[in-house]
């Protein structure tokens, strides 16, 4: 399922370079990131992996702007996220990052499609309209005789689909996601992943999945082994660099 | 997304139905509580309202509300009369007898005596009998209330009689009265035969009812009574309200009802703000997706404010209407007081208002400090 490596180096989406990020302070302070330098390309599926605590989810965070890295340089499809205020970073997180969660995050009041929609109404678009424009989507992706089901009513795969189709209904440039299959089995956690991998090279744009499951690695145009707040390896198809 | 606000805020019908519960309780008994003190209190001045025809009351100058009397010597009616700008004035009795039933039971009653001649002061409401039956001897008219009170399930016969200081009284009609505050049954009768139901005293005359020529204010008139005769010369709605405002503030009845609708208040406040504050703690983590997704603070801010606007909207709605339930329910059926003015329904929605917006404060904090990475943990 490796992807061949395109001879012409693809755009940059995120550049990461020397980020450190601090929690508490004093003898509780914790170092989670200790100077991340860090590319991921459009159409390409990165994998940040590595043992639990290792900072993969607060890399995450960080390069999904809904956390401050504590130093360092992080730009998202050439936005400085430190220069930009917090208002225009909630702007630029609504325009140009989906995510997907390892809980799927869905709201339980609203319907597939609603749920689906909700980017398109944060975005401002009318609800008769996103609901349409979320249903085609949904559809594609063979949602379409669940469109009004309740978040209770669908199994694990099908909600992380209406989850997928959720980060992707605004089309942005780069989908986050944390953990998309470890609380699906092994078949439609690797369903979910070949979905991933489809959007990824389909639309030219750059996904990062953050995983310790090692049955999806085969998924990876690139994957970034962490440890200890760092990046240890930077694997691309088959060839490892140490770091 | 005011319709995503909606869908979670219905989604747990459970939760929901708690919040609505809460807002509907403390607004049922703000606004019960309310009406039941604005219902005592109207029932305060129910004899002032009660004599019609009257632009002004005369009375002693200590006079503190409509109970408090202090017999004027006979001489006042007609120093009140001689007043320039007095149209006409006559006198009123109003005092307490005690009348004697036919078995031999006793009741005290509240006894308003009328001018003779014209018969100011007079019920206008007549359910049984004429007005001027009152002129004939030992006549009475008794409120419909008061007849019901001392004689249950009888109909009325007219020229029943029973007794006054030992005089003999006959009911020749049967009229509409304000309930009392003591609820005592209310009777009619002329002035002259108002001093024979009670013991003699010296002074028996307890207010001039006074009317002013035409062309001549009323405050204008009072001004020049009070200047020429020493006494206290009140419209009938500033003599209601100076009586109101002795209960306010000489009785526990306020701080009695204060304490309760106080009490509905924060019970509301408790019940509603808990429930609520819950609910969006509960919800913290969707809001934190909705966060991470591109939503503003501020629209989050308007859509707990839409939430809590709309459980407070829909739990006054409740409240208000079984209080008014209540009330219609108990009007006929009871002596309880109850009054629900408008501006008991605007307090009412003001303390919701209050309660709602103070339960939201509790939970927008919370949001607005939440960090959308949570939504990684």
């Amino acid at each position: 399922m490796v992807r061949m490596t395109s001879v012409v180096q693809a755009k940059t989406v995120v550049t990461c370079r020397n980020v450190t990020k601090e929690f508490g302070q004093g003898e509780a302070r914790v170092l989670a990131l200790r100077g991340i330098d860090l590319d991921i390309f459009a159409g390409e599926l990165t994998l940040l992996v590595g043992p639990s605590g290792c900072g993969k989810t607060t890399l995450l965070s960080v390069i999904a702007g809904i956390l401050d890295p504590t130093d360092g340089e992080i730009v998202v499809l050439g936005t400085d996220l430190r220069r930009i205020s917090n208002r225009q970073k909630v702007q630029f997180r609504g325009e140009n990052i989906g995510f997907i969660f390892q809980q799927y995050n869905l709201l339980p009041a609203l319907t597939a499609v609603e749920n689906a929609c909700v980017p398109l109404v944060i975005g401002g678009l009318s609800k008769r309209e996103a609901v349409q424009r979320a249903g085609r989507l949904l559809s594609e992706m063979g949602m379409g005789s669940r469109l009004h089901a309740m978040p209770s009513q669908l199994s694990g795969g099908e909600q992380q689909r209406v989850a997928i189709a959720r980060a992707l209904v605004r089309e942005p440039k780069l989908v986050v996601c944390d953990e998309p299959t470890s609380a699906l089995d092994a078949h439609t956690g690797q369903l979910i992943m070949e979905l991933l991998r489809d959007i990824a090279l389909q639309s030219d744009r750059a996904v990062v999945v953050v995983t310790h499951d090692a049955r999806v690695f085969q998924y990876g145009d690139r994957i970034a082994r962490m440890n200890d707040g760092r990046i240890v390896s930077i694997e691309t198809n088959g060839n490892s660099r140490e770091l | 997304m005011s319709w995503i606000a909606w869908k979670m805020l219905t989604g747990d019908r459970s939760k929901y139905m708690g919040i609505i519960f809460g807002v509907t309780f403390a607004s049922l008994l703000i606004a019960q509580q309310t009406s039941i003190f604005c219902g005592l209190m109207l029932r305060t001045t129910s004899q002032i309202r009660d004599i019609r025809g009257a632009d002004i009351w005369v009375m002693d100058a200590n006079v503190q509300y409509i109970d408090d009397l202090k017999p004027l010597s006979d001489i006042e009616l007609y120093r009140v009369r001689g007043v320039s700008g007095v149209k006409w004035a006559v006198p009123l009795y109003k005092g307490l007898s005690r009348a004697r039933l036919e078995d031999g039971n006793y009741q005290q009653v509240i006894l308003i005596g009328v001018d003779d001649a014209t018969l100011v002061g007079a019920p206008e409401k007549l359910y049984e009998g004429s007005l001027s039956d009152l002129r004939l001897p030992d006549a009475i008219i008794m409120d419909r209330a008061g007849y019901r009170q001392l004689w249950p399930g009888e109909p009325f016969r007219p020229g029943r009689t029973f007794e006054m200081n030992d005089r003999r009284a006959v009911i020749v009609g049967i009229c509409d009265a304000q309930p009392t505050f003591q609820t005592f049954p209310v009777v009619f009768t002329r002035y002259t035969q108002a001093q024979r139901f009670v013991p003699r005293e010296r002074k028996l005359l307890s207010f001039v009812l006074a009317e002013a020529e035409d062309g001549i204010p009323t405050s204008e008139l009072c001004r020049r009574i009070e200047d020429q005769t020493g006494l206290r010369a009140l419209t009938g709605q500033d003599f209601a309200w100076k009586t109101m405002v002795y209960y306010l503030t000489r009785t526990g009845i306020p701080i009695n009802f204060g304490t309760t609708v106080l009490l509905g208040f924060f019970v509301g406040v408790a019940i509603a703000g808990q429930t609520f504050y819950t609910f969006t703690v509960e919800n913290l983590k969707q809001f934190g997706t909705l966060k991470a997704m591109g939503l503003s603070n501020a629209r989050i801010v308007g859509m707990i404010l839409l939430q809590a606007v709309t459980v407070g909207a829909i739990g006054y709605g409740l409240g208000v209407g079984l209080a008014a339930l209540f009330g219609i329910f108990t009007q006929n059926r009871t002596k309880l007081a109850f009054y629900m003015p408008w501006w008991v329904l605007v307090g009412t929605g003001a303390a919701v208002l209050l309660i709602v917006v103070v339960s939201s404060l509790l939970s927008v904090r919370r949001v607005i400090v939440l960090e959308p990475a949570i939504v990684f943990r």
